[in-house]
């Protein structure tokens, strides 16, 4: 990996930013890009440690983990009132969305 | 407000505890004076977010009641808590310190809050944090900054600044916050106060709202080490909701805490924590705490972990990794704020989406939803994230060598006292280095716990911080536990910040 990673470009986080599903505004990106430069330059290190380091598993959690099953029975949960309690809107027992398709 | 009001708010928690189980007073009395005391010193510190006084006041009415039918409780039963508002509490709001959460009732407990509820805890309110515990600070709240109360122009800490205000300016005996890389033990070294991130998994961690899942750990805030070890046991322990959650029983941390015996103990001292980057009273008080335990017994020995070096690093590719997975949750479509974006006639559910997290999301957040989006995008991931992951095997396999050679490790807890309000708001890496002492803890899962060492030159607190192998909890006790003894010897009494001595306003 390369010591310093490649320019953060506004255009670069307006890209990272549609991904991440925000809508940042022209303000935001300005003063994004400079900061997350910053940022990464700052992070761009960790693979120092890795030097002469040999092989080495990567960890994804600090125990290790197994997959956990409870038992195959009925237990009490959330009523449709009390899931749809916070909900922005909702309508009978569903939750109320704008339009998913159609998009231009 | 009577005397004997004033002076329930400067027990210990095991001291309430005491004269609740003797009838010496009642719960209702207890938290009738800290929610008294909060009306009249959280204007200024702003360490609550919510304030449950009738919902604290019925839970300590039915405890009052049940133990005088003769029910027995646990050691803390009748005690009330503050607890961070990142755990789930029905009947009372869980904002997370966001906006796009504002005024959020959740549907169900987090099970440490079901725990506290169970042990008879009246729970006094929801306290301030960095939004969705993203900060070292508390200034990333969406709703306004906690002050620390050692000097208000000063903040706590964080993120988890409210409860450790709260507790330092005696506004609650005990508090529950959260660690993902330091949120609990930062700013328990910056207020004077007492805290622990339990061994990763010793805690449940289900209805606490996820910011970086493999690192994420409650634990409590106190102002003694003995009322953590209680108040631990009290949330500890296996739970089927959390599939992360040991399947273990808690190690003896109340016996470890009542006991305090390093006689033979061997403790290591992290080369790479220290020194340079630490304030000069900072590192001159941890200097005299290993001192002291030196004189109490205890074996000293210098240890190195290396790939500490890049724990930062690390840290701030795996947690904004994770950030930006798990705050996907926040779409505006099942809970939370739904914002409309302007000038568009029939907007989708993604762009209501994108309105919404804009609108919703305060700086911090957005920072590091966007820093971990670039770390998991095709062509970065395997320098980036994939990097990370490997030196996270590294920093663990650091602590493994390191407990070869000591029982326990030691370190300043911070590198630095209080800093003033908004000096590190505009220079996010001098605000990520406050955690450089405590991430590795986070990376590896291991239990810390940090302790008031005394006062810099700066007259602020500072702490130590005690570091212990997985599932060792109780080592951290003990040791800490004789050091408070000795410190609290040496000072003739507790350190206590300007607000915790101020006395009630007269109505």
């Amino acid at each position: 990996m390369p010591d310093s990673p490649p320019d953060i470009t506004r255009d670069d986080v307006a890209h990272l930013a549609g991904l991440a599903r925000i809508q940042l505004d022209d303000a935001e990106l300005e003063r994004l890009a400079p900061e997350l430069q910053k940022i990464l330059e700052s992070v761009a290190t960790v693979s120092e440690a890795l030097e002469g380091a040999g092989d080495v598993a990567p960890m994804s959690h600090p125990t290790p983990i197994t997959n956990v099953f409870r038992k195959d029975e009925v237990t009490p949960c959330l009523t449709p009132g009390q899931a749809l309690a916070g909900a922005p809107a909702s309508e009978g027992q569903r939750f109320l969305v704008p339009k998913i398709l159609g998009e231009e | 407000m009577s005397s004997s009001d004033s002076d329930l708010t400067a027990l210990t928690a095991a001291e309430l505890a005491d004269k609740l189980a003797s009838g010496e007073t009642t719960s209702v009395e207890v938290t009738q004076a800290f929610l008294d005391r909060i009306d009249s010193l959280d204007g200024e510190l702003h360490s609550f977010l919510h304030v449950d006084h009738d919902g604290a006041k019925a839970a300590a009415v039915d405890v009052d009641a049940r133990r005088g039918a003769g029910e027995s409780f646990p050691s803390l039963a009748g005690v009330p808590i503050a607890v961070k508002d990142l755990l789930c509490t029905v009947g009372q709001p869980t904002t997370c310190g966001s906006r796009i959460l504002e005024g959020w009732q959740p549907p169900y407990d987090a099970t440490v809050v079901s725990r506290l509820r169970r042990a008879g805890m009246p729970i006094l309110g929801k306290t301030n944090l960095d939004e969705f515990a993203m900060g070292s600070s508390t200034e990333h709240s969406a709703y306004g900054p906690t002050r620390n109360p050692w000097d208000t122009d000063r903040t706590p800490g964080g993120s988890g600044g409210g409860s450790a205000a709260a507790v330092a300016a005696r506004l609650a005996p005990v508090a529950v916050g959260t660690d993902t890389g330091g949120s609990i033990r930062q700013p328990g070294a910056l207020t004077g106060t007492v805290g622990v991130k339990p061994t990763y998994g010793g805690v449940s961690r289900y209805g606490i709202v996820a910011m970086a899942s493999s690192l994420d750990q409650a634990g409590p805030v106190t102002r003694t080490v003995l009322d953590a070890a209680l108040l631990h046991e009290i949330i500890g322990g296996h739970d089927p909701m959390d599939s992360t959650s040991l399947d273990a029983p808690v190690p003896g941390i109340v016996e470890a805490a009542r006991r305090g015996d390093v006689s033979g103990l061997r403790i290591g001292v992290v080369k790479e924590l220290g020194g340079e980057g630490f304030q000069s009273g900072v590192q001159a008080r941890f200097e005299e705490s290993v001192a002291m335990l030196t004189e109490a017994g205890a074996t000293v020995v210098e240890v190195s972990c290396p790939s500490f070096a890049q724990a930062l690093a690390t840290y701030y590719l795996v947690m904004p990794s994770e950030v930006s997975s798990n705050l996907a949750r926040f779409d505006a479509m099942r809970y939370g704020l739904r914002v409309f974006p302007e000038g568009v006639g029939d907007p989708s559910a993604e762009q209501v989406m994108a309105a919404t997290r804009d609108a919703g999301f305060g700086d911090e957040v957005k920072r590091r939803i966007i820093l971990g989006t670039y770390a998991l995008s095709s062509g970065y991931y395997d320098a980036y994230y994939g990097s990370a992951q490997k030196v996270r095997a590294l920093v663990a396999r650091d602590f493994d060598r390191a407990f070869e050679q000591a029982d326990v490790l030691v370190s300043p807890t911070a590198p630095t006292t209080a800093f003033k309000m908004g000096e590190k708001l505009d220079d996010p890496m001098a605000m990520y280095l406050q955690d450089v002492a405590t991430i590795p803890a986070n990376l590896a899962g291991i239990p810390g716990l940090s302790l008031p060492a005394g006062l810099a030159e700066d007259g602020l607190p500072v702490g130590v911080q005690f570091l212990a192998p997985l599932q060792a909890d109780d080592r951290l006790y003990n040791a800490a536990a004789a050091l408070e003894r000795m410190l609290l010897d040496k000072w003739g009494g507790p350190l206590l910040a300007p607000l915790a001595t101020t006395s009630e306003v007269p109505a």
